[in-house]
């Protein structure tokens, strides 16, 4: 945290996360969200605004188009969100998806396209008449108020005849600080809080207000590692309790991997593959996603009669329905073996990591720029090949993409 | 460890420090507050009832009744405008807006005898718009009107400049999640961007106002020196001072001095207490 902690509060987080469920609060948030409301918990009753179902709001996105003085930031996007649904925007900066995202809360507004919640046409609707939680990457906590002042904001927020009275308030907030297991920090500064308490708040804040969706922007960028990891499984759990339809803007493949019901790879504004985590890391439709997903060892060669040749060398690869011409092979480092006799292609060993539990080799290809990664477990009895030695490679799963792709 | 033997590489030879320090107090003695103690000295050379009397005679109770209703009027005016220019700058993007920045440092660049003879330009007797002003019987030359705009001409960039770095620090993040929780503008304004700028836009009200109560140049182009009625407290020494009414000319003189040390003092306790709360960046004044 960059700036110093007047009143330091000691980051308890790690202890307090690992392996605890989420601790049930008196009387679940997820009350606000059923078709039959629950006494005080349903804030503004009787508003004309659509109460959310159980899981929250779907989500259509049709032909989103903008463009920042002539580059297209987003290029025809088409995306249907469940409700309840837990979807990532993947991809690397540039790749338009926190444009997607502020297009989406209605902090940007589109050239061309429509954003529709459930069957409510949004597009023309400003910022404030979403109703959408908006979770910024550095909180955007209100500095001057206490956590509780900071939850109560958006229904104090309301016009006189929609907003609930001071104990229902007070109420809901208690009941959302159980939520984001900081029970009693209603009276702390946010500048009193770490980094994963400030963004706890945060989504605490965002909830209060009944969300139709949640929206996300990168929300453990700002965290430490450890705590990236505990606030996302965290915040997983929070997602099953709450069902509430949710958005984040990530460009961490990992995150995306462990906490999306779904992911939407994003390319230059466009949509490059929507899938389930397992289908993105196992059937990339791309290069481009295999590459982004995870390390890829690249082999280049060529496509001829549907095989993949590889320059210098006898064996060849299945590449069904890939074009001919130049094209290369992707293969994961655990999905390389190392082979027997003369089976596979030839490698000369450049250099050996041994790990604890693996053994990872750089390995030098006949007639390729690019060093090949092999990496496998360390089973008792195996030595480590030395630098220089020669041994054979077996890709077991790979790809084939035409490099003009 | 490193932090300790990086301040001995740096460490210069006892005696050229003892001679800088030495140096640089001199020169703050002899510039600043020698000067400051032979104004108060001779504002009460003939005692504490002459000074007095000079004073409460009429023309220096006017021209400080003058010097304040224009603080008066200049503060809550650039405030505001101040608050809503700083809000234009750092929050929208438009074209023109290097412009827009490099004007609002006009006041600082250009003399202010200039900026009062712009004003006679306008509003003189041959000036564009002194028909339109003959025909509805509006004085601004020669009159408070003339000297308020003078005030606020040259004061303008003080909140502005204060507030620009400022919010530009602070980003539009807590005004978005205002927002986007339902808050009305005028709630988030309110409740999220006033408590955040609150301290730098006392800071700069305060610069503001230290500059107004001591303007001489653009005042005393437009003000016409009309004793009694268009006198400022700068103005109204400089008469006594060119009547040779020295002990009268240093009495209003320390007045003029006793509330700009109350702006310091105030700056001061602003810095020390909410140093954090104010624009960090390159600060002018």
């Amino acid at each position: 945290m960059a700036t110093p902690l007047r009143n330091p509060i000691v980051d308890t987080e790690p202890s307090e996360f690992v392996g605890t469920p989420i601790a049930a609060p008196a009387r679940p948030v997820t009350a606000a969200h059923s078709t039959t409301p629950a006494g005080p918990v349903t804030l503004g009753a009787g508003t004309p605004a659509p109460r959310p179902s159980r899981s929250g709001m779907d989500l259509h996105l049709r032909q989103l188009s903008k463009r920042y003085t002539g580059v297209a930031a987003l290029d025809g996007v088409d995306l249907h969100v469940e409700a309840g649904e837990l979807v990532a925007l993947l991809g690397p900066s540039g790749s338009g998806k926190t444009t997607l995202l502020r297009v989406i809360a209605g902090l940007l507004h589109p050239d061309a396209g429509q954003v529709l919640f459930g069957r409510d046409d949004a597009t023309r609707l400003s910022l404030r008449e979403r109703n959408v939680g908006f979770v910024f990457q550095h909180y955007a906590l209100f500095k001057h108020m206490t956590v509780a002042e900071n939850i109560a904001f958006g229904l104090r927020s309301r016009p006189r005849s929609r907003r609930p009275d001071k104990a229902t308030i007070r109420r809901r907030v208690e009941e959302l600080l159980g939520l984001i297991q900081l029970p009693g920090f209603g009276d702390r500064y946010p500048e009193q809080l770490s980094g994963g308490q400030k963004q706890r708040v945060a989504l605490a804040r965002a909830l209060a207000i009944d969300p139709t969706v949640l929206l996300l922007d990168e929300p453990f960028g700002a965290l430490d590692a450890k705590v990236r990891v505990e606030l996302r499984r965290w915040l997983r759990q929070l997602h099953e309790r709450t069902g509430q339809t949710t958005l984040f803007v990530t460009h961490d493949q990992e995150e995306a991997l462990e906490l999306a019901d779904r992911i939407v790879v994003l390319r230059e504004g466009r949509i490059e593959q929507v899938g389930t985590p397992d289908e993105i890391y196992s059937d990339p439709a791309s290069a481009y996603v295999f590459d982004f997903i995870g390390r890829a060892n690249v082999l280049e060669g060529e496509v001829r009669g549907g095989r993949f040749h590889l320059p210098g060398h006898a064996r060849t690869f299945s590449a069904d329905a890939v074009p001919e011409g130049a094209a290369r092979l992707y293969a994961r480092a655990h999905d390389v073996a190392p082979g027997e006799g003369d089976e596979g292609i030839a490698a000369r060993v450049v250099a050996a990591h041994r790990l604890a539990d693996r053994i990872t080799l750089e390995l030098h290809v006949q007639g390729q720029a690019r060093p090949v990664e092999l990496d496998f477990a360390a089973t008792p009895g195996l030595t480590t090949p030395a630098p220089g030695s020669e041994l054979r490679l077996v890709p077991l799963r790979y790809r084939v993409y035409s490099s003009a792709g | 460890m490193s932090d300790v033997r990086h301040r001995d590489d740096l460490q210069e030879p006892a005696w050229l420090r003892v001679a800088l320090i030495a140096l640089a107090v001199l020169v703050m003695l002899s510039l600043v507050v020698l000067p400051l103690l032979m104004v108060l000295g001779a504002a009460f050379a003939k005692g504490f009832g002459t000074w007095l009397e000079s004073l409460t005679q009429p023309d220096a109770v006017s021209a400080l009744k003058l010097t304040l209703f224009t603080v008066a009027i200049v503060l809550p005016v650039n405030a505001i405008f101040g608050t809503f220019m700083a809000w234009a700058v750092t929050r929208f993007e438009f074209r023109g807006k290097q412009l827009l920045l490099s004007l609002i440092d006009l006041p600082f660049a250009v003399s202010p005898v200039v900026a009062g003879l712009c004003l006679v330009l306008l509003f003189g007797s041959h000036g564009w718009f002194a028909e339109l002003l003959r025909e509805h019987d509006i004085k601004i030359l020669f009159a408070r009107p003339g000297i308020v705009l003078a005030t606020l001409f040259i004061t303008f960039p003080f909140v502005v400049r204060e507030l620009i770095p400022l919010m530009q620090q602070q980003g539009a993040d807590e005004e978005l999640a205002a927002r986007s929780l339902g808050a009305s503008g005028w709630t988030m304004f309110r409740r999220v961007t006033l408590p955040n700028i609150k301290w730098g836009l006392l800071y700069g009200v305060l610069l503001c106002s230290a500059r107004a109560m001591g303007e001489f140049g653009a005042v005393s182009v437009v003000s016409g020196h009309i004793r009694g009625l268009t006198n400022t407290l700068p103005l109204h020494i400089e008469i006594l001072y060119n009547e040779f009414d020295s002990t009268g000319a240093f009495a209003a003189a320390s007045l003029l001095a006793g509330l700009a040390l109350i702006t310091l003092i105030l700056k001061f306790w602003l810095e020390s207490r909410h140093g954090d709360a104010l624009a960090k960046s390159h600060r002018r004044h």
